[in-house]
């Protein structure tokens, strides 16, 4: 269930009862434009919550199922362990880089947003990004939500044209010799990219390699 | 659309900007909005291409100012009014008044869960005959349609080369207009940077783009 996990904008959370609690801010909060937006946003949104779910369109139960997925379940782990694994399991690699999409399902990471999944090997001369200019396509099965920067202007406007100025913002200074690799996802498929395992990391588990991985790595914001 | 959506080489954002510890929703309200549009979708009244160009057909300074779950929310209030399945008087009042209509089974959580594992994204299996190789070179014909596309403007009249045929897919442009999924190839389009922007290195980007997109160079 969400309830508990929303309190910490207004101090308190879902109300099954559809209290507005923009009501509660006027009292302390006049003239305060960034407020009024986001008041005025949550009364939209609780009110078409509210009318879809009193016209049977919506079933509650399914929206809290739909957000504890999302915020708590899939998340960039997945695309850890299918990296690590790729890492450790020359077979497995071979069918990621083949078969994206049949190679996660093998390990029960499926659905949308991922149905067509392409991975992208990373190599000491060349280096993967991804992006989405026109919207926010991102392969949620294996890296679940995208975080706020992946779906800014910031972002979008310039992956494909200063790829390198982009890196640069994430603290990394990429070799004049290393080719960059934009993809940008204008269609259903969806791109992972499988980061160089580090060196004298020959020891480690799968399971400790995973810990490796971040999300960065995945979409090319790391190297 | 020539929209404040297709953002691809616009200049003056400033640098990217990366909150650390990041939550998957900053407000309860992106929750919500979130799961309502997933689930309102499940009802089948409309397609993914048919949401992004609710989101994206609109000013672009509405646009451009509204953060990301403002787009989705913005973008269904005008799908559920658009398909029947909420009145303006609805949105006003902030509740139903309108009967509700027999034929609309909301999914449970359960059927929610399936609905999300088993989505079949947009392959089809139509037996259409690709209209390029991979390794040839194609140019981005000059269009401008005023409705639905994924062709960024940055790639307009730029050649390339064929890099991976993915085989047949719903052409997007027909299918947000509810035009049909009039299938087609989509291929992974290799351009370089120089081509792109002008400049002598060797980077490349990547755009997936269908055959009605694309003529030979």
């Amino acid at each position: 269930m969400t309830q508990g996990h929303g309190g910490h904008e207004h101090g308190h959370g879902h109300d099954h009862d559809h209290d507005h609690d923009h009501d509660h801010d006027h009292d302390h909060d006049h003239g305060h434009d960034h407020h009024h937006e986001d008041d005025t946003i949550t009364f939209r949104v609780r009110a078409l919550e509210r009318i879809a779910i009193e016209k049977g369109l919506v079933d509650p139960k399914a929206l809290d199922a739909l957000i504890e997925t999302y915020e708590h379940r899939v998340g960039p782990r997945n695309g850890a362990r299918v990296v690590a694994k790729a890492w450790t399991d020359p077979a497995y690699r071979e069918l990621l880089l083949r078969d994206a999409t049949t190679a996660i399902a093998s390990m029960a990471y499926v659905g949308r947003q991922s149905e067509h999944l392409v991975a992208l090997e990373n190599t000491p001369k060349v280096h993967n990004i991804v992006v989405c200019t026109l919207c926010s396509c991102y392969p949620w099965a294996v890296l679940g939500l995208p975080p706020v920067w992946y779906k800014s202007a910031p972002y979008r406007s310039r992956a494909v044209s200063d790829p390198r100025g982009v890196l640069r913002d994430f603290g990394v200074d990429l070799p004049a010799d290393v080719e960059v690799r934009v993809w940008d996802s204008t269609a259903e498929i969806r791109y992972v990219v499988i980061p160089e395992r580090p060196a004298g990391t020959d020891k480690l588990t799968a399971a400790e390699l995973s810990a490796l991985v971040t999300r960065d790595h995945m979409i090319g914001t790391a190297r | 659309m020539n929209g404040g959506q297709d953002l691809g080489g616009m200049q003056g954002f400033g640098p990217v900007v990366a909150e650390r510890d990041e939550p998957a929703f900053h407000h309860e309200w992106e929750r919500r909005a979130f799961a309502v549009t997933l689930a309102l979708g499940m009802l089948g009244r409309w397609n993914l291409d048919m949401s992004r160009y609710a989101r994206e057909n609109r000013d672009p300074a509405d646009y451009l100012s509204s953060s990301y779950y403002e787009l989705w929310h913005k973008g269904l209030e005008r799908l559920a009014l658009d398909k029947g399945l909420v009145t303006a008087e609805e949105l006003r009042l902030g509740r139903a008044v309108a009967a509700r209509d027999p034929s609309l089974v909301a999914p449970d959580a359960a059927a929610a869960m399936q609905i999300l594992a088993n989505s079949r994204g947009a392959k089809l299996e139509d037996p259409v005959a690709p209209r390029f190789a991979v390794g040839e070179r194609v140019r981005v014909k000059n269009l401008n349609p005023p409705t639905h596309t994924r062709m960024p403007r940055y790639c307009r009249g730029k050649q390339g080369v064929v890099h991976v045929d993915h085989g047949v897919y719903v052409f997007p442009d027909t299918h947000a207009m509810g035009l049909g999924a009039k299938p087609q190839h989509c291929y992974s389009v290799r351009f370089g940077a120089e081509e792109l922007w002008g400049e002598p290195r060797a980077d490349v980007v990547h755009l997936d783009l269908w055959d009605d997109y694309l003529e030979r160079a």
